[in-house]
């Protein structure tokens, strides 16, 4: 399967499963999403449990709170995570914080799915990577998947998780993993390991990072596109790296990076994000007072510039090979 | 700015502000405030489509007359007992809002807000919904706990964020969480629970169960973006929900003409999104009671959404951080033409014979002994900064389901930080 697929899959097995999963969004019904990721499920699951929504985000995560506090679990989508803000009070004021203003009365266990990320010459609002500012928010858990294996169990663990979810998917990886060398063909998931997925339930336990490379030399932390990104530039560096794909950010496998950066003594950051307060910033953060003494480089961070993501320049913000080949040479010189 | 020689005939534009007829000091004159006699306005068949009684959001349902008596065709014709039963509910709401008015000023919580004028709103919605229906209030319908027969001390446990508190001292005084009683949790955020009710109304409607929502927000409130997504949400799915305006002229110290009173009505906002409007006399607690019992039946029978606009006035601060004498003048509560609705109920029901001054007294006498009782239970549990409040480590319970490490850190280094300071900061069970 590709990542659409094997979230479709996702969204099909849950359907299944469990009669108070529901999903609703701009174009998810009868068209079945702009990137085919609902393809079939209204026709399977009836109108009353697949349908398309009004084009308001607020609406459609306020919706999602007050079926959440009946007892359904909705699985509503953003169609570009560039358009998740003008839900942002819904998201922070309410589904993140009922469970703990109501001391438990009422929950919010949804899983807001949204494409993510850039490389596609999205532009401005085709391409952002808010992660950030969710991770930032307490009560909320945010998962990003990187291959189609994990993004199906990662899903329906967080479509079966009781907290509200923000599901990030990088949509430059929707069709086959993305290297960063936007000048050479693109590949496909059939040709990759994690494009075998099984058609039936399982999960991937949320909070759980994975080793994608074992190493020695220095560990890098990435998710999202970023993860393929750093495995094929560590690989054309011929550097022992230890890569993690940290899978979920909140809450996050600070086990698996303290003991890779223990090992390793050295360790790089990769996201597309903004650099200043992203993501990155925090993991930075975290290794530098859990691992300081074991430190030999300062922390590197590569990640896209404080600009807007921009259309034409789109290669020269990426942060592609060129950037993370630099910050290779830095973090790892003596 | 404009330097173009050919724009230098054009008039030049002004920006409209809107102001209050009436500001401190001013004589307040209320005749030019359209009032429908009572009795007036048609009632219409629930089943009829929105569109055929756009009239309705421009009227104003009224059953109680000048004479104290209850007329017309939206007439409830509710039995004395049932009367008898709001008009209590009514005044015990109010004279616990005085209670715990009086409690915020002696520093026993840091905060309240009464509801005074406006208590038909709610107590008279909670009589006409069924009690398995979802409210998502506002934080001014206090009404609907109490008409529901809330417990009064676990009320006040909130209020006082003390170790009875079923919200672990979380949660502002007042935003009040009942599961059990239909009552959704406040949220500081206004306006936040239209969507969600409507959520709730769908996911109902989904299952195929029998069961309405209602929500409540303020005039003021009606300007926010979830409004019109919710009404727009509500239009589309004919989702079984009751949306509430509340309008009673003012939002903190903005007049409701910042909300867009000077041009409609709030009922009318109903007729753009095909939902079903009414307006509504807010504190002729028979009118209030007919046009949500008119509207839950409209909800059940899957005709959709009906928007109530109660036609009220806050006849006090908006909070007890607020002085309105800043701002509106102090004649207005009084010279409110449509009075208050306590008194008016309390009118009606001596004018059938059902009621007398002597009783009515004695009720208040005794609800106000009923408060005092309960404040004292409260007090048990504690008042705000006393010590008596929950363990501390109950701060990181429910931002998760379960604690992830981080917060478990937080919490251990919260509890360290207890110790270093030399004092117990929690009362430990």
């Amino acid at each position: 399967m590709n990542m659409i697929q094997a979230i479709n899959s996702a969204m099909d097995v849950m359907m299944a499963r469990d009669p108070d999963v529901i999903v609703m969004g701009e174009d998810v019904g009868y068209f079945g999403g702009v990137f085919r990721a609902t393809a079939g499920l209204q026709a399977k699951y009836g109108k009353q449990r697949v349908f398309d929504t009004p084009i308001t985000e607020c609406g459609i995560i306020g919706v999602a709170v007050g079926m959440g506090a009946y007892g359904l679990r909705p699985v509503p989508e953003i169609q570009f995570a560039d358009y998740i803000y003008p839900a942002l009070d819904q998201l922070v004021s309410e589904a993140a914080r009922l469970r703990y203003r109501s001391a438990g009365e009422f929950i919010a266990p949804m899983t807001v799915r949204s494409p993510f990320g850039g490389g596609i010459f999205g532009g401005q609002t085709h391409s952002q990577s808010p992660e950030g500012i969710f991770t930032h928010v307490s009560g909320v858990k945010t998962v990003i998947p990187s291959t189609p294996y994990d993004a199906k169990g990662l899903l329906i663990a967080a479509i079966e998780d009781n907290d509200p979810t923000i599901f990030f998917e990088p949509k430059r990886i929707y069709n086959g993993p993305f290297d960063g060398y936007w000048d050479k063909p693109a590949q496909n998931w059939s040709k990759h390991p994690a494009g075998e997925v099984p058609t039936g339930y399982y999960k991937i336990e949320l909070g759980k990072a994975k080793v994608v490379r074992a190493g020695e030399a220095l560990t890098v932390l990435a998710y999202g596109t970023m993860v393929h990104v750093a495995q094929a530039v560590i690989a054309d560096a011929g550097i022992d790296a230890e890569i993690i794909d940290l899978r979920t950010l909140v809450p996050l496998d600070i086990e698996a990076i303290e003991a890779s950066v223990k090992k390793t003594g050295r360790c790089m950051i990769i996201h597309e994000a903004t650099r200043t307060s992203g993501f990155g910033a925090e993991l930075s953060a975290l290794v530098q007072e859990r691992c300081f003494y074991h430190l030999e480089a300062p922390i590197e961070r590569v990640t896209g510039f404080d600009t807007p993501y921009p259309h034409s320049l789109e290669w020269a913000y990426f942060p592609g090979p060129v950037r993370i080949g630099e910050a290779l040479k830095k973090v790892m010189k003596d | 700015m404009a330097s173009d020689d050919r724009r230098a005939n054009l008039q030049p534009l002004s920006l409209y502000v809107p102001e209050p007829k009436f500001r401190p000091g001013d004589a307040v004159d209320f005749t030019s405030v359209r009032l429908p006699a009572a009795g007036e306005t048609r009632r219409p068949d629930t089943a009829d489509k929105a569109e055929t009684f756009i009239d309705l959001a421009y009227e104003l349902v009224r059953v109680l007359d000048e004479d104290n008596q209850a007329v017309g065709p939206w007439n409830p014709r509710l039995s004395p007992d049932t009367m008898r039963s709001l008009l209590r509910s009514m005044a015990l709401v109010r004279a616990f809002d005085e209670r715990m008015f009086r409690a915020q000023r002696q520093g026993k919580t840091s905060f309240y807000m009464k509801c005074t004028g406006e208590e038909a709103v709610a107590v008279s919605a909670a009589f006409a919904l069924d009690y398995e229906d979802m409210c998502f209030p506002s934080y001014r319908q206090q009404g609907l706990l109490i008409a529901r027969g809330w417990s009064l001390v676990d009320m006040m446990n909130q209020i006082y964020s003390n170790k009875g508190d079923r919200l672990q001292g979380k949660q502002l005084p007042i935003m009040y969480s009942v599961r059990e009683a239909g009552f959704f949790s406040i949220s500081g955020n206004l306006a936040t629970q239209y969507p969600q009710a409507v959520g709730w109304a769908m996911a109902s409607a989904a299952k195929g169960d029998t069961r309405i929502s209602a929500t409540w927000c303020g005039e003021g409130s009606t300007a926010e973006g979830d409004f019109h997504s919710a009404c727009t949400f509500a239009s589309v799915y004919r989702a079984p929900v009751i949306f509430n305006v509340v309008n009673n002229q003012w939002a903190i110290s903005s007049f409701s003409g910042f909300a867009g009173a000077e041009s409609t009505t709030f009922a009318a906002r109903a007729v753009g999104y095909g939902i079903a409007g009414l307006r509504v006399d807010g504190n002729d607690a028979l009118a209030v009671y007919a046009a949500t019992a008119w509207a839950a039946e409209r909800a059940r029978t899957n005709q959709g959404p009906t928007l109530i606009e109660h036609f009220t006035y806050r006849a006090e601060g908006h909070s007890t951080s607020d002085d309105p004498g800043q701002y509106r003048s102090e004649g207005e509560p009084n010279a409110w033409p449509l009075g208050d609705p306590i008194k008016r109920l309390k009118d009606h029901l001596i004018a059938i014979g059902e009621w007398d001054e002597e009783r009515h007294a004695a009720q208040d006498k005794e609800l106000a002994e009923d408060v005092k009782r309960a404040q004292k239970e409260a007090e048990q549990n504690g008042i705000l900064g006393h010590g008596l409040h929950q363990p501390l480590d109950t701060l990181f319970d429910g931002v998760f389901e379960e604690l992830p490490w981080h917060l478990k850190e937080q919490q251990a280094q919260m509890l360290a930080e207890e110790t270093a300071s030399g004092r117990p900061w929690a009362h430990k069970s």
